[in-house]
C-alpha cells in the first residue's frame, strides 16, 4: 500500500514539474541577461488560452502550441521594448501584463466560445502519453517495469521536451557565445559594452527566448494537463518559477531541482487530502497548498541558501560615457 | 622615427568647463610616458579622446604619424590602442579566459576556441611574466591580479600602445613593483606605454618622459632623468592665489575633536584609512589636502556619522562619539547633528539635497525633526521666513524658494546647503570639497562664509583637492595619501613643493 | 532657450492624461474587435455609473474600497516600495474585523463595535504586511515577490479559516451574519437620492483617510522623511533617516490601510466574511496609485473612475454579453502599463512640442 503511494507521488511530481520548468527556464534567460521577468504569469495564461483555442479550432495540438509560442513571444517583445528601449519600470510592466492577460484571456474565451470564459474540451486534440517500445515486455519485472513504463515512459511529449531542454539550456548558458554574452550583460553590462557586445540586442534576444520557453508552460497546462483553458489557470506558477530561480541561484540544474521540489509538494498535497497522520491528524488541503509559497518566502529570506542574483538585474543599461 | 602618438592642439569642452585646452605633445615609440596632474587637470579626458570615448572639439590625434579620426573604442582597438581603466571592466564571476573571450569568441561554440585562446594567453603570461591563471575566476583574484587580467586582455588584442589610468591607486607596494617589471618588459618588446598618475615617486621610477597638465593645459614636458620630484610637484600644483581674504588672527579655543587611531577596512579587507590621529580646536580651519580617492571622503563620512569606522575612537566635546555596538550607521547622522556637528557633503546631489524637492524644502533637510510642532507637523510660515532670511543672507539666486533645487546652478545649490548647516549653529562643521562644481564668482563668497564661521568660534574640518583653496582657508593643513596622514603643517609652513610631495605619496622625511 | 526638462504641468497633468487616453484607446480597439461600438459602450457606462443616481451610489461604494487600496499602495510607493500584497492584506484585514465582530457584536453598541472592528481590520492588515517589510529592511528580500507570495498564502489560509467558520447547516461558504451593531450606517439615509445602494459611511472615512494621508505625507516631518527615502536613499541617510525603520513602518501603514479597505464590503454590504471578498481590489489599488500618482486628489479621481468602470462594466456586461466584467481587468492592466511602466513614453514628443512652440514664439 505504501509503495503505491510513493509511486504515484513520483509520477505526479514528474507530471507537475514541466509547468514550472518551462517558466523557470524562461525566467532564467531573461534574468541572467539583467531583465526582471515578473510577467511570466501573463505569458503563461496568454499561451494557454491561444494554444487551447487554436488546437480546438484546428483539431491539431501542434498548431496550438505554435500559436502559443507566437503570442507569448509577442508579449515578451512588448516587455522588452518597455524594459530595454523605454527603460521603464520592469516590475510594473510585468504586473501590468499579468493583470491585462488575466482579463483579456477570459474575455476572448467568452467571445469565441461562449462557455463562460473557458475553451471547449480538446478531447482527441490533446497530446497523449507516449508509450515507449517494449513497455509490455518489461511490465512484469517489479521495479524496472514500473520505472520504464510509468516514469520514463508514459509521459507526454512536452514532458520529454521539458527534461531534454534542461541540458540544452545548461549548455547554451555556459558553453555558447550567446550564453557568455548573456551572462556578461547580467553581471556587468559596462564590461560587455566595453568588449563590443550590444547589451540591448542581447537582452532583446534573451526576452525572445524567454517568450518561447514560457509558452510551452501554458501549452502544457491547457493541452496536456487539462485539455482546455480555464480562467487564471496558471495559479501563480509564474511567480513560483521566479522563486525556483532564487532557490537554484539562477543556475539551470539547481533551478530544475527547485521545480521538481515544488512538483513534489503538489503531488503530496493531493495524497495528503484526508489522510490521518500520526500526531497532527489530517492536514487540511488548503494548508498544504500553502507550502510552496511559504517555502518561497523562506528561500527569499535567505534562510535556505545564500542566493546571489545577477548583479545588474532590474537596472536599465545606460551607457556611461 | 615617428612618435607612437601625437596630440596636436586638442581642445574639448563639456558645457562651461574646458577640460582640454590646446593640448599638444608627442609620445615616443617604445617609451614609457607619464602624464601627471591633479584632479581636473584634463588627463583622463585626453586619454578618453585617444581611446574613442569622446571626440575632440578641435585638434588632431596622430598615430604613427598618420592623422586618425577615432570615433569608437573598437576603432582605437583596431589601431592597436589598449586602455586599462581605473575601474576594471571585468565580469567578476567568470574566469579570466571567459573575460578575454567576451566579444571575441570566435564562433558559436565556445569550446572549439577555448583551448586555442587559453594557449595564447599562457604564452602571453609567460612572455610578460603576468602570472595569471587563465582558468581562475576573477573575483578570487587579488586586485593586482585583476589589473594584470585587464593588461592581458589588451595584449591579447594586439595592443601596441597601452594606456594605464592611475594603475597603482589600488595596488600594494609589492604589486606596484610587479607591475613595473611588466611594463619594463613591454618596453623591451617595443610597446609604448602611457602612464596616467598623480604619484611623483612612480613617475621618477619608471617613466622616460613626463608631460605635466594643469587646468586642461600642458604646463611642462620634460625628460624624467633631467627633472626632479620637486620640479614636477611645482608644475603640477602651480602658483597659489595671491589675494588673501580677511580673517581674524589665529587664536584657537578649546579642543573640540580628537581622532584616535581610526582604521577603516572595506568588505574585502582592503585598508581605506590607517592610523588616523589628529585634533581640531574651536575657531580654527583644518584643511585636508590630497588627490581625491586617498581616504578623505571616507574620513568625513565617519566623522559625520554616515559610516562606521572598523576601529578607533573619536571624542567630540569630551565625549566619545557613539560608534560602538552598532551593526551599521542607520540613523546615526541624526544623532551627530543633535550633538552639534554640521556636514556639507562632498557629493551634493547624491547625499546633500533632494533634487526634486524645492529650495525651501531643502533648507530643512537633515533638520526636519527640529522644525516640527508637537503634532509632528511643519510650521510652514516659520520655515518660509527662515528660508527667505537664509536665501538673502547667502545671496541664493534665483530668489525663488519654491523652485526645484535641481534647477539651480551648482554654486547656488551649495550656498543653500551651507546656509542650512550654518543656520543650525553647529560647534563643528565638516565640509567636503566646498567649491566642487561651483562657478568662480561664487567661490569667493563661500570662502568668506567659511572664514566668518571660523571667526565666530566654529571648528571647521574641510577637505579639498584644490591646493589654492587649502591655502586660502586653512590655519593648519593635513595632507593625506593612500589612506594615511602623510603630514600636518601650520599655514605659515605652506610650501607647494613640500605639499605636492606629501600628496604624491611621499611620507614626511 | 531650449528646455531639457518637462515643466511641472506636463509631468503632473499632461502626461498622465495622455497615458490614460492611450490605455482607453487600446481598450476601445479591443471592444471594437469584439464587435461592439466603443462610443456606445462608453455611453452606457457613463449613463449607468455617473448619470443614474443609484448607479452613482454604487460607483462611490466601490470607490470607497479602492481609495483605501490606492492609499495602501501609494504610501508604500512614496518610500520606493512596490506593495503588490494589498489584496492579501485586505483579505486578512477582513478576518481581523470579523473576529472582533463575532466576539463582541452581541455585547457592544454600534458606535463602539464599529471602531473596534475597524481597529481589528487595520491590525490584521498590518500584521500581513509586516513580514515582507521586515525581510526587505533587514535581509534585502524583494518586497514584490514576498508580498505576492503572501497573497497566495492568505488565499489558502483564509480558505481554511472561513470553511471553519461556516455555521451549522449553512451552504454559503461564509461566516455567520453579523448582528446589526456591526452594520455600517448607509448614506442613503442622508442622501435618499442614492436609492437602494450599499453606499455607507466608509465613503466618508475614505475621504477622511485621503485628507489624513495628504496632511501626513506633505505636512509632517515623518512624511518628509518618507518622501526623501523614496526619492534618494543615500541623501535620506545623510539627513539622519533610519532607513530600516522607515521601510518597516511604511509597510505596516500600507497593510493597515489595505486592511481598512475590507470594512466597506464586509461590514457595509455583505455583513459576513466570505471567500475571496476582495475580488481583485488590492490589484486595482496598484492601478490607482500609478494613475493617481500617489496624490490624494489623483487617488480620489482614479478610484471614482475605477468605481465607474466596475459599476458601468456590470451594466454593460448585462447589455452586451461580449463585454463581460473581466474586460475591466484587462483595462486595469493597460492602465498600469501606460501610467506605470510607460509613463514617460510621450515625454520626448511633448518636450519637442514645447520647444517648437517656444522657438516659434521667440521668432
Amino acid at each position: 500500500m505504501e509503495d503505491f503511494h510513493i509511486a504515484s507521488i513520483v509520477v505526479s511530481m514528474i507530471r507537475n514539474a514541466p509547468v514550472l520548468m518551462f517558466a523557470a527556464m524562461a525566467g532564467l534567460f531573461a534574468e541572467r541577461s539583467g531583465v526582471v521577468d515578473i510577467g511570466l504569469e501573463g505569458k503563461i495564461l496568454a499561451s494557454a488560452f491561444v494554444s487551447a483555442s487554436v488546437a480546438y479550432v484546428t483539431q491539431n495540438p501542434w498548431l496550438g502550441i505554435l500559436a502559443g509560442v507566437g503570442v507569448s513571444s509577442a508579449l515578451a517583445m512588448v516587455q522588452a521594448f518597455v524594459s530595454i528601449t523605454q527603460k521603464g519600470n520592469q516590475l510594473v510592466c510585468g504586473i501590468a501584463i499579468n493583470i491585462a492577460m488575466s482579463g483579456l484571456t477570459f474575455v476572448l474565451a467568452q467571445f469565441f466560445f461562449h462557455e463562460g470564459g473557458r475553451t471547449p474540451d480538446l478531447r482527441e486534440a490533446r497530446l497523449f502519453d507516449v508509450t515507449l517500445p517494449g513497455t509490455e515486455l518489461l511490465s512484469n519485472i517489479p521495479f524496472i517495469g514500473w520505472l520504464y513504463g510509468h516514469v520514463i515512459g508514459g509521459q507526454s511529449v512536452l514532458v520529454y521536451l521539458a527534461f531534454l531542454l534542461v541540458p540544452v539550456v545548461h549548455w547554451t548558458i555556459y558553453h555558447s557565445r550567446f550564453g557568455l554574452r548573456l551572462r556578461a550583460c547580467g553581471e556587468n553590462p559596462h564590461a560587455a559594452d566595453a568588449a563590443g557586445v550590444s547589451v540591448e540586442r542581447t537582452r532583446y534576444l534573451a526576452m525572445l527566448v524567454a517568450g518561447v520557453l514560457c509558452s510551452f508552460s501554458g501549452a502544457y497546462l491547457a493541452i496536456v494537463q487539462s485539455g482546455f483553458f480555464l480562467r487564471d489557470m496558471s495559479a501563480g506558477a509564474g511567480y513560483l518559477a521566479l522563486s525556483t530561480l532564487v532557490f537554484g541561484n539562477w543556475r539551470p540544474l539547481h533551478t530544475v531541482l527547485g521545480c521538481l521540489m515544488f512538483g513534489l509538494f503538489g503531488a503530496i498535497q493531493i495524497q495528503l487530502e484526508g489522510v490521518e497522520l500520526p500526531v497532527v491528524g489530517s492536514i487540511p488541503g488548503s494548508l498544504v497548498q500553502m507550502i510552496p509559497y511559504v517555502v518561497t518566502v523562506i528561500v527569499l529570506a535567505g534562510l535556505m541558501a545564500k542566493s546571489v542574483a545577477p548583479k545588474a538585474i532590474g537596472k536599465p543599461f545606460v551607457k556611461s560615457r | 622615427m615617428q612618435p607612437a602618438v601625437e596630440f596636436r592642439n586638442i581642445s574639448k569642452a563639456f558645457g562651461a568647463v574646458q577640460a582640454n585646452a590646446d593640448v599638444s605633445f608627442s609620445i615616443a615609440k617604445g617609451s614609457i610616458h607619464g602624464v601627471i596632474g591633479e584632479n581636473g587637470a584634463g588627463k583622463s579626458t585626453l586619454m578618453s579622446i585617444l581611446y574613442g570615448y569622446y571626440n575632440a572639439d578641435s585638434g588632431q590625434v596622430l598615430i604613427d604619424g598618420q592623422a586618425q579620426d577615432i570615433r569608437t573604442s573598437n576603432e582605437a582597438i583596431a589601431l592597436g590602442i589598449g586602455m586599462v581603466h581605473q575601474h576594471f571592466m571585468l565580469v567578476e564571476n567568470m574566469t579570466v579566459l571567459d573575460n578575454v573571450m567576451l566579444g571575441n569568441e570566435g564562433g558559436f561554440k565556445l569550446a572549439a576556441h577555448r583551448a586555442g585562446v587559453e594557449a595564447k594567453l599562457r604564452e602571453i603570461c609567460e612572455r610578460y611574466r603576468l602570472d595569471v591563471d587563465p582558468l581562475a575566476t576573477v573575483h578570487d583574484l587579488s586586485v593586482g591580479a585583476q589589473q594584470r587580467v585587464e593588461i592581458l586582455k589588451q595584449i591579447y588584442r594586439s595592443a601596441n600602445i597601452l594606456i594605464l589610468d592611475e594603475p597603482t591607486a589600488v595596488l600594494t607596494a609589492q604589486e606596484t613593483a610587479s607591475l613595473f617589471e611588466i611594463l619594463r618588459l613591454f618596453k623591451e618588446q617595443g610597446k609604448t606605454i602611457i602612464l596616467i598618475t598623480h604619484k611623483l615617486q612612480e613617475i621618477m621610477e619608471i617613466t622616460d618622459e613626463v608631460t605635466v597638465m594643469r587646468a586642461g593645459r600642458v604646463v611642462g614636458a620634460v625628460k624624467t632623468p633631467e627633472t626632479s620630484k620637486e620640479q614636477l610637484a611645482n608644475m603640477m600644483v602651480g602658483r597659489p592665489i595671491q589675494s588673501e581674504l580677511p580673517r581674524a588672527p589665529y587664536n584657537p579655543g578649546a579642543e573640540v575633536l580628537k581622532v584616535s587611531n581610526i582604521q577603516l577596512k572595506d568588505a574585502n579587507g582592503v585598508a581605506l584609512l590607517s592610523d588616523i590621529d589628529f585634533t581640531l580646536r574651536a575657531g580654527e580651519v583644518v584643511a585636508i589636502a590630497g588627490v581625491s580617492g586617498n581616504g578623505q571622503s571616507e574620513l568625513l563620512e565617519i566623522l559625520s556619522g554616515m559610516r562606521l569606522p572598523t576601529s578607533g575612537k573619536v571624542e567630540f566635546l569630551g565625549r566619545d562619539l557613539p560608534y560602538a555596538g552598532r551593526a551599521n550607521a542607520d540613523g546615526l547622522p541624526a544623532t551627530f547633528r543633535k550633538l552639534g556637528i554640521g556636514h556639507v557633503p562632498e557629493d551634493r546631489l547624491r547625499d546633500g539635497v533632494i533634487k526634486d524637492f524645492s529650495v525651501m524644502q531643502n533648507t530643512v533637510f537633515g533638520y526636519q525633526d527640529h522644525v516640527k510642532n508637537r503634532w509632528g507637523l511643519f510650521d510652514f510660515r516659520k520655515i518660509a521666513q527662515r528660508c527667505a532670511g537664509l536665501m538673502q543672507a547667502f545671496d541664493v539666486r534665483p530668489n525663488n524658494p519654491d523652485l526645484r533645487i535641481g534647477l539651480l546652478s551648482g554654486g547656488n545649490q551649495q550656498k543653500v546647503v551651507i546656509a542650512r548647516e550654518v543656520a543650525a549653529r553647529p560647534k563643528m562643521m565638516l565640509v567636503g570639497q566646498p567649491t566642487r562644481g561651483v562657478d568662480i564668482g561664487t567661490i569667493e563668497s563661500i570662502h568668506t562664509q567659511l572664514l566668518r564661521l571660523r571667526d565666530e568660534g566654529v571648528a571647521i574640518l574641510l577637505s579639498s583637492v584644490e591646493l589654492e583653496e587649502v591655502r586660502a582657508l586653512a590655519d593648519r593643513i593635513l595632507v593625506m595619501s593612500g589612506g594615511r596622514i602623510t603630514g600636518i603643517l601650520p599655514i605659515d609652513e605652506f610650501d607647494t613643493t613640500r605639499i605636492g610631495l606629501l600628496m604624491g605619496g611621499l611620507h614626511k622625511s | 532657450m531650449k528646455k531639457t526638462e518637462l515643466p511641472r504641468w506636463a509631468t503632473g497633468f499632461a502626461l498622465p492624461i495622455l497615458n490614460l487616453l492611450s490605455a482607453l484607446l487600446v481598450a476601445g480597439l479591443v471592444i471594437h474587435l469584439l464587435g461592439e461600438s466603443p462610443s456606445e459602450s462608453l455611453h452606457i457606462l457613463i449613463d449607468s455609473a455617473i448619470l443614474d443616481p443609484e448607479g452613482l451610489g454604487y460607483t462611490l461604494f466601490y470607490a470607497s474600497t479602492f481609495i483605501f487600496a490606492g492609499l495602501a499602495v501609494s504610501i508604500a510607493m512614496q518610500a520606493g516600495l512596490f506593495n503588490i500584497g494589498a489584496e492579501g492584506q485586505m483579505y486578512v484585514g477582513g478576518l481581523g474585523l470579523t473576529l472582533a465582530v463575532l466576539a463582541f457584536d452581541a455585547h457592544l453598541p454600534g458606535w463602539l463595535m464599529i471602531p473596534v472592528a475597524m481597529i481589528g481590520a487595520a491590525l490584521f492588515g498590518a500584521l500581513w504586511s509586516f513580514l515582507p517589510g521586515y525581510l526587505q529592511a533587514k535581509r534585502g528580500s524583494h518586497v514584490v515577490v514576498t508580498t505576492i507570495m503572501f497573497n497566495f498564502i492568505a488565499a489558502s489560509l483564509m480558505n481554511y479559516v472561513i470553511l471553519k467558520m461556516i455555521p451549522e447547516g449553512q451552504q454559503n461558504p461564509a461566516s455567520r451574519v453579523f448582528a446589526d451593531s456591526a452594520s455600517l450606517p448607509l448614506l442613503n439615509k442622508i442622501f435618499p437620492v442614492f436609492g437602494d445602494t450599499p453606499l455607507n459611511i466608509s465613503f466618508l472615512l475614505a475621504i477622511a483617510a485621503l485628507v489624513v494621508y495628504g496632511v501626513i505625507v506633505w505636512r509632517s516631518s515623518w512624511g518628509y522623511k518618507l518622501r526623501a527615502t523614496g526619492l534618494n536613499t543615500h541623501a535620506a541617510h545623510y539627513a539622519g533617516v533610519r532607513i530600516d525603520r522607515m521601510i518597516i513602518v511604511t509597510m505596516l501603514a500600507s497593510g493597515a490601510l489595505a486592511g481598512l479597505g475590507a470594512v466597506n464590503s464586509v461590514m457595509g454590504s455583505t455583513h459576513y466574511l466570505s471567500l475571496n471578498f476582495p475580488a481583485g481590489a488590492g490589484f486595482v489599488g496598484i492601478a490607482i496609485a500609478l494613475m493617481g500618482r500617489q496624490h490624494p486628489v489623483g487617488i480620489f479621481l482614479s478610484s471614482v473612475l475605477f468605481g465607474a468602470l466596475i459599476q458601468g462594466g456590470f451594466d454593460l456586461s448585462l447589455e452586451k454579453p461580449n463585454i463581460p466584467q473581466e474586460t475591466f481587468i484587462f483595462i486595469q492592466g493597460l492602465i498600469i502599463l501606460f501610467c506605470g511602466a510607460m509613463e514617460n513614453f510621450y515625454a520626448p514628443a511633448l518636450l519637442k512640442l514645447i520647444n517648437l512652440t517656444r522657438t516659434s514664439k521667440e521668432a
